[in-house]
C-alpha cells in the first residue's frame, strides 16, 4: 500500500507509540484487502457501535483508556449505539439486579470515556444516527469510518456515502487517524453488484423478511434488486426510508450485506442503473413462497413454543418519527376493532432519544401512551442479552433481534394482531 | 491427510481439533453469551448455526467460510483473545471478511502476548474435506494440514 512520507513517519513512531499502533492496525487492515492507499475520512461525524458498558468488554475499555491517556483522540465527534438499560422498560427485580449491578455496572464509567473521546452529546445514543432528528446524516460520496452494521448499510445504500463494514474499535481507529484504507465499498469496483435479486411477490414484501432472505443468500456480496420499486415507488420518502432502514438491518444481520442497490430508487441505482452489476451475476428470485419458506425455517427458541408472549419489542433498529406515528394509528385502530383499551402484551417501541423528544411534541405521544405502549431509547438486543431473557417468551418484528437473541419473529401485521387482539 | 495452502492474516503455528461451520459464522451470536457469563470453553450460542450451536470453541481450530452479522464482531474476537477464550486458530475457506480481519489484527497489534493464527483463502475444498474432530496443524507459512 502506498503511504505518504508523513504517514510512514507516524507508522515509525513520530507521533508516539500509541499513534503508531493505531496506524499499524489500519495499514494491516488495508493490506488484508489489497488497499492501494489511505484516504481521508470526510464525514462530519463518526458513529461507533460500542455503547454498552458490558463487563465482558473490559479489554475494550482498557484499550480506549490507552488511547485517551496517549492523547490519541479523534478530531471528529461521534454518535454511538443505544444505551442498554432504561428503567421504563419492564424488568423484574432479578433482571434489574443483573442489568445494573452485574452486566452493565460499568456503563457510567464507560460513558465518561466516550465523552473524553468525543461523544456528540448526552443523547447521541442510537443505532439510527442518520435520522434527521439525530443529525449524523452523511452526504453522498463522503467517506466514513463507521461501525454498526445497520447504519453502515443505510449510509452506503440510501445516502450514497462510502463506508466499509468496519468492526467496533476499528471505527474509532480510522477516526483518530483521520484516514481509512481504500478498499471494498470505498471503491467504484467494490460497489458493483454480483447478485441480481428479482422480487416477484404479489404484495409489498415485509421489509425485515425480504432483507433476511437476501442477507442469508448473498452473505457479504452486493445485491442489485429489481421489482421492489413496484411496491416502494421511485422516491425516497420518509416511509420508504423507514422501510429501507429495516430491510437493510436484516440484510446486514442475517447476512453481512454492507451495500444494496434498488432499481429506480436508491441513488446510485437511479444514476447508473444496471451498469452497477458485474458482467456475470448470480440470480435469486423471491416470490411469496420463498418468503414463506424463509420465515418457516426460523428456529423457535422459546422453551414452550405455545407460550403467551410476555414482552414485545418493535424498533430494532430504532424507529423513525414516521414509524412511530404510523404505529400509533395502527395500534389505536387495532384496539378499537377488538374493543380493547390497552395492548394485551407489554409492548416497547424503541427509538432515538432525539426522535423520542420530537415525537413527544406531537399529539401522537399522548395517544400512544394511552394504548399502554412504552416508548424507550433502549437497545432491545442488549436488554435481551442475559440468561433470564432466554427463559422469557419475547416477540419482535425485528429480524436482527431474532438473530441475536431468543426473541421470536413475527411480521408487523402478526405483531399488531397479537398486541391489540390477542391473536393472529 | 491433506494439505491446504492459505494466506497468513495473523501469523503463528498451532495444532488443534477442528470445529467446522459450513455457513457464515455469526461472531456476536456465537460468543456473546459465553464471554458475558464466564464460560471458559466459549460454547457457541448461535441458534442459527446448526453446525456449531452448543459446541465448544475455545482452543479449537475454527474452520469457516467467513464471519457474518453485527459489526461488534471484531471487538468480540478481540475480547475473546484478551480473555484467553479464543479459538486456537481461525481458518477461512474464503478471503477473510472485514470484521474477522479487524478482530484478528486488533488482537495481533494490541495484545502482543496472545497468539491466534488466522489463515484465509484455503478454498472450498478445505471446508468440504475438514470435519469436526479432525486434527489440524497450522504452519507459519499458511500451510494447513488436516488429518
Amino acid at each position: 500500500m502506498f503511504l505518504t512520507d508523513e504517514q510512514q513517519a507516524i507508522l515509525a513512531g513520530s507521533q508516539g507509540e500509541t499513534m503508531a499502533k493505531v496506524w499499524k492496525t489500519l495499514v494491516m487492515y488495508g493490506e488484508a484487502f489489497g488497499a492501494d492507499k489511505m484516504v481521508p475520512v470526510t464525514s462530519k461525524y463518526n458513529h461507533l457501535v460500542t455503547s454498552f458498558g458490558l463487563k465482558m468488554m473490559k479489554p475494550v475499555f482498557d484499550l480506549m483508556q490507552q488511547l485517551i491517556d496517549a492523547g490519541a483522540v479523534s478530531g471528529q465527534q461521534f454518535s454511538v449505539d443505544p444505551r442498554p438499560v432504561d428503567k421504563n422498560v419492564p424488568a423484574n427485580f432479578l433482571q434489574n439486579l443483573i442489568f445494573n449491578k452485574i452486566m452493565y455496572a460499568t456503563q457510567e464509567s464507560y460513558e465518561g470515556q466516550l465523552k473524553e473521546l468525543g461523544l456528540m452529546d448526552d443523547n447521541a445514543f442510537t443505532c439510527a444516527c442518520y435520522l434527521d432528528q439525530v443529525g449524523n446524516k452523511p452526504q453522498m460520496g463522503e467517506v466514513l469510518s463507521w461501525a454498526e452494521s445497520s447504519a453502515v448499510v443505510y449510509a452506503n445504500s440510501v445516502l450514497g456515502a462510502r463506508c466499509n463494514r468496519n468492526s467496533g474499535i476499528m471505527d474509532i481507529m480510522g477516526s483518530i487517524a483521520g484516514y481509512v484504507p481504500n478498499f471494498g465499498l470505498l471503491t467504484d469496483e467494490g460497489r458493483k453488484a454480483t447478485w441480481l435479486i428479482k422480487v416477484e411477490t404479489t404484495k409489498k414484501p415485509e421489509a425485515q423478511l425480504l432483507g433476511s432472505a437476501i442477507g442469508m443468500k448473498v452473505m457479504e456480496d452486493v445485491p442489485y434488486i429489481q421489482g421492489l420499486d413496484k411496491w416502494l415507488g421511485t422516491e425516497l420518502t420518509d416511509e420508504v426510508c423507514s422501510y429501507l432502514k429495516d430491510f437493510g438491518a436484516a440484510t446486514a444481520s442475517n447476512g453481512a450485506v454492507g451495500l444494496y442497490h434498488i432499481d429506480n430508487l436508491t441513488p446510485e441505482a437511479k444514476a447508473l442503473g444496471g451498469s452497477l452489476m458485474t458482467e456475470e451475476v448470480k440470480v435469486y428470485v423471491i416470490d411469496d413462497a420463498e418468503l414463506a419458506r424463509v420465515q418457516a425455517e426460523y428456529p423457535v427458541m422459546w422453551k414452550n413454543p405455545d407460550a403467551k408472549p410476555k414482552l414485545c419489542f418493535v424498533g430494532c433498529p430504532h424507529m423513525s418519527l414516521q414509524q412511530l406515528k404510523d404505529w400509533t394509528v395502527a395500534v389505536e385502530n387495532g384496539l378499537q376493532e377488538a374493543g380493547n383499551k390497552k395492548v394485551l402484551i407489554p409492548t416497547v417501541f424503541t427509538t432515538a432519544p432525539a426522535v423520542k423528544a420530537e415525537f413527544e411534541k406531537t399529539e401522537y405521544a399522548a395517544r400512544l401512551k394511552a394504548t399502554g405502549v412504552i416508548l424507550s431509547y433502549i437497545c432491545p438486543l442488549m436488554y435481551m442479552n442475559n440468561p433470564l431473557c432466554k427463559a422469557m417468551p419475547v416477540m419482535t418484528s425485528s429480524n436482527k433481534l431474532r438473530t441475536y437473541t431468543t426473541a421470536r419473529y413475527y411480521t408487523e401485521d402478526e405483531i399488531l394482531a397479537k398486541i391489540t387482539k390477542g391473536g393472529c | 491427510m491433506k494439505k491446504f495452502q492459505g494466506r497468513v492474516i495473523a501469523p503463528g503455528t498451532v495444532t488443534a481439533e477442528a470445529v467446522v461451520s459450513h455457513g457464515g459464522f455469526n461472531t456476536l451470536a456465537s460468543l456473546q453469551g459465553a464471554l458475558q457469563f464466564g464460560d471458559k470453553k466459549a460454547t457457541c450460542g448461535d441458534q442459527n448455526n446448526p453446525d456449531l450451536h452448543g459446541k465448544e470453541l475455545a482452543g479449537k481450530a475454527l474452520c469457516l467460510p467467513q464471519t457474518i452479522g453485527s459489526t461488534t464482531g471484531g471487538l468480540v474476537i478481540y475480547c475473546a483473545c484478551a480473555m484467553q477464550r479464543q479459538p486456537a486458530c481461525m481458518l477461512f475457506s474464503n478471503p477473510i471478511d472485514s470484521l474477522a480481519a479487524a478482530g484478528s489484527i486488533l488482537a495481533s497489534v494490541w495484545l502482543p502476548d496472545v497468539q491466534m493464527p488466522v489463515i484465509d483463502s484455503l478454498g472450498e475444498e478445505f471446508l468440504d474435506y475438514v470435519k469436526h474432530g479432525m486434527k489440524i496443524t497450522v504452519e507459519a507459512d499458511g500451510t494447513v494440514t488436516v488429518e
